[in-house]
């Protein structure tokens, strides 16, 4: 396997992982811009731990994973008491916060950064993401999930059939935090070297971007969603410096043609439930209210 | 006593929309609540499920003080509500909604079966089991709704308007499944509605409300006759010949 086309999967991998670190809270209707921040904990967080305690990587990255859980346990009382937009740029504020304790932090090495000496290969990395992906579609598959989508759709009508929102809300909020601590993990431990500076709004923003490009309404979205956003500038790679341009454009012209993104309950229901077609939405012949 | 309720208070800030409510519903019965709008029905349910604050009094259910228990708990016990406009979750599919009913028990083959009981009483929701709630009309939805209540194991079902909105013979319907429920599953019923003539063929017994107190009870007959529902209807005093005449003719 060439050296490039091993970058591009760990790459992959690692996206992946992030996307669903941002999907679960995004799945309970909730938008984390301060995903980054919960990836760098648990990059600093399992880094150190491997550097200080000669902890084996594959020990040390879901222990900063916890890290990053407990961080979004702290923070999300006070965080998911605000809504919309206002959550949005609390969660950024959060991930800025993250950024900035870990660019004073003298152990942490500051702004000169991390560097890493334990090292994981592309098995390992593969190995999490694939885990990661087996949990949340099991999850999904439950009625968790549905629980969750419920909640996503309407709060007050899930709350009425006795389904404990904010609980749901915080549990995915803290899951999805744990999630993108494992991605920062495997970052850490790939790549031998990390700083603040990466983990910026522009990460939590692409993140962000693939789960919303994949869709948000089945558990596929992300991963798709991740796959194709992060090969299409790889392979736009011959266009140069134009390729980020095509991709903004495919970014828009996604955006307008199919805003619940790539894949659907009702694309799914089609590939995989042909022998018996959903009944389209014919309309009834009386008592349509409200 | 199946509910017991002492004197209830439920507020919006500076409005008082239920004032030292009492009423009692024993196992078994049907009990309708009638009232114009405003008068606080909706707000007694909602008090009662456990989704808005209760400012005082008591709430007492098969034997247990829930009145500062969370709805989640109150829905666990069997205390479930329809709400108002139906409020199916379009996210989900029509099964998916029922299993949502059935989210405070455990998913048992038991459930399935109930699921599956559901589907023979609307079938309906049957051929439609795989749809997005939202492509069903509005008689599929309330169908669904109480299907919805009925995964959750109910002691109580309190439903808030459910013909609200559906044409006369849908309503029909669901009051007739309303009656059924009643009588085949002996749950008991806390039915809300402005549709008094459909909901006093089916109650035993019903609680006129104006204004957030309770202005009368008794059997249909005696309220149908003695006129408090048209002054609870048309306020004190304001109920002219002409409206009676009317109402008489619409009972």
């Amino acid at each position: 396997m060439s050296g490039y086309f091993e970058g591009v999967l760990v790459l992959l991998a690692i996206n992946v992982v992030f996307a669903y670190g941002a999907y679960l809270p995004l799945a309970a209707g909730q938008l984390n811009l301060g995903i980054a921040g919960f990836a760098a904990v648990g990059a600093y967080g399992s880094a150190y731990l491997s550097d200080t305690f000669a902890i084996h990587p594959i020990l040390a990255i879901p222990i900063g994973a916890m890290f990053a859980g407990l961080i979004a346990l702290l923070v999300a009382v006070p965080v998911l008491r605000t809504r919309g937009i206002y959550l949005a740029l609390a969660t950024f504020a959060v991930g800025q916060i993250v950024r900035a304790a870990i660019l004073n932090l003298e152990f942490l090495g500051g702004a000169a950064g991390y560097p890493v000496s334990a090292f994981v290969g592309l098995p390992v990395v593969l190995g999490f993401a694939l885990a990661v992906i087996v949990v949340v579609m099991v999850l999904f598959a439950t009625r968790f999930g549905i629980a969750l989508r419920a909640v996503q759709d309407d709060e007050r009508v899930a709350d009425l059939m006795g389904v404990e929102v904010r609980g749901f809300q915080m549990a995915a909020f803290i899951l999805g935090a744990a999630v993108a601590g494992i991605g920062g993990g495997l970052y850490a431990h790939h790549f031998s070297y990390i700083e603040a500076q990466y983990f910026n709004i522009g990460l939590s923003i692409s993140i962000v971007l693939y789960v919303l490009l994949g869709g948000t309404q089945t558990a596929w979205g992300p991963l798709i969603g991740a796959t194709v956003f992060t090969l299409l500038p790889e392979l736009l790679r011959g266009s140069a410096s134009l390729r980020y341009v095509v991709f903004a454009a495919g970014v828009i012209v996604l955006m307008a043609l199919r805003p619940q993104g790539l894949l659907t309950r009702a694309t799914i229901q089609r590939l995989f439930d042909w022998r018996n077609p959903p009944i389209p939405g014919v309309p009834m012949a009386s008592g349509r209210g409200q | 006593m199946l509910l017991n309720v002492r004197d209830l208070d439920v507020r919006y800030g500076r409005v008082h929309a239920v004032k030292a409510m009492s009423l009692n519903l024993a196992a078994g019965e049907v009990v309708a609540v009638l009232g114009a709008n405003g008068a606080g029905k909706s707000s007694l349910l909602r008090a009662l499920l456990g989704i808005e604050r209760i400012a005082g009094g008591r709430v007492e259910f098969d034997g247990k003080d829930v009145t500062s228990w969370p709805a989640s708990r109150r829905v666990k016990e069997g205390l479930v509500l329809v709400p108002e406009g139906r409020r199916a979750i379009n996210a989900l599919t029509v099964e998916e909604n029922l299993l949502m009913g059935a989210y405070n028990r455990r998913l048992t083959s038991a459930v399935k079966k109930e699921v599956d009981e559901v589907y023979d009483r609307f079938p309906n929701l049957a051929a439609r089991r795989k749809s997005r709630a939202v492509v069903l009309s509005g008689g599929e939805q309330q169908m669904l709704a109480i299907g919805r209540g009925l995964l959750a194991a109910p002691k109580l079902m309190m439903l808030d308007e459910p013909s609200l909105g559906l044409s006369p013979r849908l309503s029909e319907e669901v009051f007739v499944a309303i009656g059924e429920l009643s009588r085949e599953k002996n749950i008991t019923i806390l039915l809300v509605e402005q549709n008094t003539h459909r909901a006093l063929e089916i109650a035993g017994r019903a609680y006129v409300v104006e204004l957030g107190r309770v202005v009368a009870v008794g059997s249909p007959e005696t309220l149908m006759s003695d006129g408090t529902m048209l002054e609870a209807y048309l306020g004190q005093g304001k109920a002219t010949s002409a409206m009676s005449k009317r109402l008489k003719v619409a009972s």
